[in-house]
């Protein structure tokens, strides 16, 4: 089955992804089992997974390598599992193929690539990651277009040195492929300059579609929102943590007293105590989960927005070319009646440039409509996943919160009754 | 109608012009009861409006009011209350109204009861005020005594005094009670009083007063002093001569030097060998006993008494122990009230932030999916907002209580200070004895061998035979002082462990119960928006975002 269903015939041409070349590489690699054979649509499924984060090299040059394991029946990809390793650049060469060759679909994010936290490296920020990327990867594997992405077989399958190659040609490849279709500028800083696009600040060559603009000042609003939230989560989880250490100090404190006292009111002390310290226990655990089950995927759907407004980036940018080549177009079929009158010699080569020019509206024209179909069917989606998964999100927190409390409530009651005892006994001693 | 009696003092109540003290307007006028004074003096001023005005009521009644140690009532707001009750413990005690009641069996077996209030606090003005307004300004506070000891020969007294009056009363409880654990009394807090806004300061301070009194009317010795006694009754200026100020100490003090340096009574007066070395008074005395107490430390022959109980010096380092975990324990509950209040505000602001999305998600919702979880998490940020109240609210008392055993270990510094002054009184009068015994020796013998004895010597000796007998009258005083400080110290670290142990009990069970309390409403909150969330129909519309996916 086809790859790519998007097909940039400059791409095609530099990058090794036509079908072509991709068979004859196959078989030049010889390692491995042959391609798979055509699974049936609905028994296909593709499962990876990023695990066993190492940390490899040494002071500056230190980086962490992940363990991507693939299980698939899909064709294309050779044999049912891979394991290969994987570094954050990788992912994020991963990220930048499928943003250039899928216009108008919201590529899942990426996690941040935090320059300063990386010399720390620490086991939180590593696990952090890790999730993300699994995430990343998974979410491309579920996506209808996006899984049979030839970059992400590639990601998957090269064996080292191979995916050294790839990685090198396909660095020579983005360079030359700037050049023909650019002759707009580039967006270097993607997320100012989208975020201008999106709110109509450069000129006038803008989209006039009321359902359009609605949905950008949507998602404009929900990025606040989502941010304002997960600020304040992010603070709740210190916050716990925080409550959770001064719960482990009283505690201390507490059952130092008890052992100084002694009896049967030191042993009242070391109760409370010991109740301290398990609930700065139950409390640390609770931030964790909070962290990676209520912020992240906040987190998460914060760096989704900023795809999309990528997508919308990209989309200004479309409806632009189109735009101009179209008024190219028309100034050229003008030209072109003028020179028949005026100078019939240049006509046979002014006709061949209009007919190039108009491919190149059409195709531009295509582009844009391809990006606004995508968008429609990705927007459907996102808000699905978005329902869902951030809902399961909000009740985990409902729940963790109702089970904190519930064990607070349970380990501060079965205190009770020793105590009672003890206060039994010091009265009885005649204290 | 308020029973204002009272002196001069009560006169005029200057209200200056820049200062609110609206509230002491009608604190005065005393017809109005309204709200505009302390609501919780209000309620006071109630409850003992209905017993000032009736004497007849039966003081057997009050019994039921039975002493479950140190004041350590847990104040939750009126909001809680509303909620739940968090536990008082005890055998039936009320929620305290405020002011001090105590239950004491007296030695013929039945209940003596003593309830102290203070309220009312009023700005009076010094008589014979200078020309500059608002000078010479001083708060009194109103106190009712409620009692039923046979001492006081009454049941019910008011007074108002003022805070120097308190001071003159601890100072001359110290005097008389050596040896006691005397419990600490408020702060002068000169800074405070500068900083702190006036009315919260003087709210402040009538709590304080309260909980002193009531500390005082808990011990067993010095409920029934004069000293307390004078000051709960007399009316008008208080008959305690106050502590003298050290001005006037430095100068007695210095006039008494010459005396006793030339000789003239280089002898202690046996009276004041049960009295500690007054500062500025007894110079001398002081110079001495201080030089006792380097030989002791640092002389190589041992005086001739020295603390020998051991079972003392064991205590006292238990307590000292005991001092120094309770202050540790103290300041972690400090921290770790401060935690729990931020932990709680920043659940707070987590809910609101997720109310706006979850409002802003509503609006905007396309599928009826998205809007059936927009208001779930409309419900669960709600329930964020009103745990983050709970979490607030559930302080941890324990650490107020802490802080009130860490002010009794300040008395009982102060009862070991005065055992071991007593002792060093004792050393040094016999130190001195011994020293003019062996002069005794000496001139006699010099004088034995001056034919026709010498004249001049045997009148140094006659003197000095004097000076003896005197000494030796103080060194008696002196040792029956010390063994009396002794003894009191003794009985009351049996007080003082008993007690601690049934208030720290107290304390432990009022704590557990409002965390348990508070714990088991958040839970609930939680809970009940967690269940309400699993019902939503969002499983209908469950995307398989699984690991394996089927091609859609």
């Amino acid at each position: 089955m086809s790859v790519s269903s998007s097909s940039h015939h400059s791409d095609h041409s530099y990058i090794l992804n036509s079908p072509g070349a991709m068979a004859s590489r196959q078989r030049s690699s010889l390692r491995g089992t042959s391609s798979l054979s055509p699974v049936a649509p609905d028994q296909q499924y593709l499962s990876i997974s990023v695990t066993d984060p190492v940390k490899l090299g040494m002071g500056v040059q230190a980086y962490i390598s992940y363990r991507v394991t693939t299980k698939t029946n899909m064709e294309d990809y050779r044999g049912v599992e891979k394991m290969v390793i994987r570094r954050y650049s990788d992912f994020a060469w991963l990220h930048e193929r499928l943003s250039e060759k899928y216009k108008g679909i919201f590529i899942p994010p990426l996690p941040e690539k935090s320059a300063v936290e990386k010399f720390r490296f620490s086991a939180e920020f590593i696990e952090v990651r890790r999730r993300a990327l699994d995430v990343f990867l998974h979410r491309i594997a579920s996506h209808p277009q996006l899984r049979f992405s030839e970059d992400l077989r590639n990601f998957l399958q090269a064996d080292e040195e191979i995916w050294a190659m790839e990685r090198a040609r396909s660095q020579e490849g983005t360079l030359f492929k700037k050049k023909p279709s650019d002759f707009m500028q580039i967006f270097k800083d993607v997320q100012s300059k989208v975020s201008d696009v999106v709110l109509g600040k450069e000129k006038p060559l803008e989209e006039s579609n009321p359902d359009y603009e609605k949905l950008k000042h949507y998602i404009l609003e929900l990025e606040e929102h989502l941010g304002e939230s997960q600020k304040q989560a992010f603070r709740v989880v210190k916050r716990h943590r925080e409550l959770g250490q001064a719960l482990s100090e009283f505690g201390r404190a507490v059952k130092s007293l008890g052992d100084c006292e002694g009896g049967s009111l030191g042993k009242a002390f070391s109760g409370l105590g010991g109740r301290s310290e398990f609930l700065s226990y139950k409390l640390q655990n609770q931030a964790q989960d909070l962290l990676m089950n209520f912020e992240e995927p906040l987190k998460e759907y914060m760096r989704t927005v900023q795809s999309i407004k990528v997508v919308m980036g990209d989309r200004a940018q479309a409806f632009r070319q189109q735009q101009e080549l179209s008024e190219a177009t028309k100034l050229k079929e003008i030209n072109l009646e003028k020179l028949r009158l005026v100078r019939p010699d240049r006509v046979a080569e002014a006709e061949i440039e209009l007919r190039e020019m108009r491919v190149q509206c059409d195709e531009a024209t295509r582009r844009f409509e391809e990006i606004v179909k995508r968008m429609q069917k990705e927007l459907v989606r996102f808000q699905e996943d978005k329902t869902h998964d951030l809902g399961l999100a909000f009740h985990d927190f409902a729940e963790g919160q109702a089970q904190l409390a519930n064990d607070t409530a349970d380990a501060w009651r079965t205190l009770l009754p020793d105590l009672e005892s003890w206060s039994q006994v010091a009265e009885n001693n005649g204290i | 109608m308020m029973n204002f009696e009272g002196g001069d003092s009560m006169e005029s109540v200057n209200l200056d012009p820049g200062q609110q003290a609206y509230d002491y307007r009608s604190a005065l006028s005393g017809t109005s009861l309204s709200g505009e004074t302390h609501p919780l003096a209000l309620s006071q001023e109630d409850f003992s409006l209905k017993e000032a005005h009736d004497p007849y009521v039966n003081s057997e009644e009050k019994s039921s009011i039975r002493n479950t140690g140190v004041d350590i009532a847990v104040e939750p707001p009126s909001y809680a209350d509303a909620i739940f009750t968090p536990y008082m413990g005890g055998s039936g005690s009320l929620q305290e109204l405020g002011g001090s009641s105590r239950s004491l069996y007296s030695s013929n077996g039945s209940v003596e009861f003593i309830t102290i209030t203070v309220n009312h606090p009023q700005k009076e003005q010094e008589n014979g005020s200078s020309l500059v307004p608002g000078a010479n300004t001083f708060f009194t506070y109103l106190i009712i005594t409620q009692t039923n000891m046979p001492e006081y020969g009454g049941t019910d007294f008011t007074v108002r005094r003022r805070f120097r009056d308190v001071v003159a009363l601890a100072d001359r409880l110290a005097e008389a009670f050596r040896g006691y654990f005397i419990p600490p009394r408020p702060d002068k807090s000169i800074v405070e009083s500068q900083v702190m806004h006036k009315l919260e300061f003087i709210e402040q301070r009538r709590l304080s007063l309260e909980k002193y009194l009531g500390r005082l009317a808990n011990h067993p010795v010095l409920r029934k002093s004069e000293e307390l006694r004078i000051f709960l009754q007399s009316q008008g200026k208080l008959p305690l001569t106050p502590s003298i100020d050290m001005a006037s100490r430095m100068l007695d003090g210095a006039a008494q030097l010459p005396r006793q340096l030339f000789g003239e009574s280089s002898v202690m007066i046996p009276q004041e060998a049960s009295q500690p070395a007054k500062g500025g008074r007894d110079l001398v005395r002081l110079f001495k006993e201080m030089k006792q107490s380097f030989t002791n430390d640092w002389g190589s022959a041992k005086p001739l008494v020295v603390e020998e109980d051991k079972e003392f010096l064991e205590k006292k380092e238990k307590l000292q122990d005991l001092e120094h975990e309770l202050n540790e324990a103290s300041q972690q509950a400090e921290l770790l009230v401060k935690a729990q209040q931020e932990d709680g505000e920043v659940v707070g602001e987590l809910g609101l932030a997720l109310i706006k999305l979850a409002k802003f998600e509503i609006e905007e919702a396309t599928q009826s999916a998205q809007k059936v979880h927009a208001l779930d998490l409309k419900r669960i940020a709600t329930a964020a907002v009103k745990a983050s109240r709970f979490y607030r609210e559930a302080n941890a008392h324990v650490q107020d209580h802490l802080h009130e055993y860490l002010g009794m270990m300040q008395a009982v510094h102060a009862a070991f200070y005065d055992r071991s002054n007593a002792l060093l009184t004792l050393q040094t009068l016999l130190s001195d004895l011994s020293s003019m015994n062996n002069r005794v020796e000496k001139l006699s013998a010099a004088s034995s061998k001056v034919f026709g004895g010498d004249k001049s010597r045997n009148r140094k000796i006659e003197e000095l035979k004097e000076s003896i007998k005197v000494t030796t009258e103080a060194c008696e005083l002196s040792q029956k002082e010390y063994d009396q400080i002794k003894e009191r110290n003794r009985a009351e670290f049996n007080r003082f462990e008993s007690e601690r142990q049934r208030d720290f009990f107290y304390m432990l069970k009022g704590f557990i119960h409002t965390q348990v309390g508070y714990a088991e409403k958040i839970a609930h909150v939680w809970k009940k928006v967690a269940d309400e969330a699993n019902e939503s129909p969002n499983k209908a519309l469950d995307l398989p975002i699984s690991g394996s996916v089927a091609i859609s």
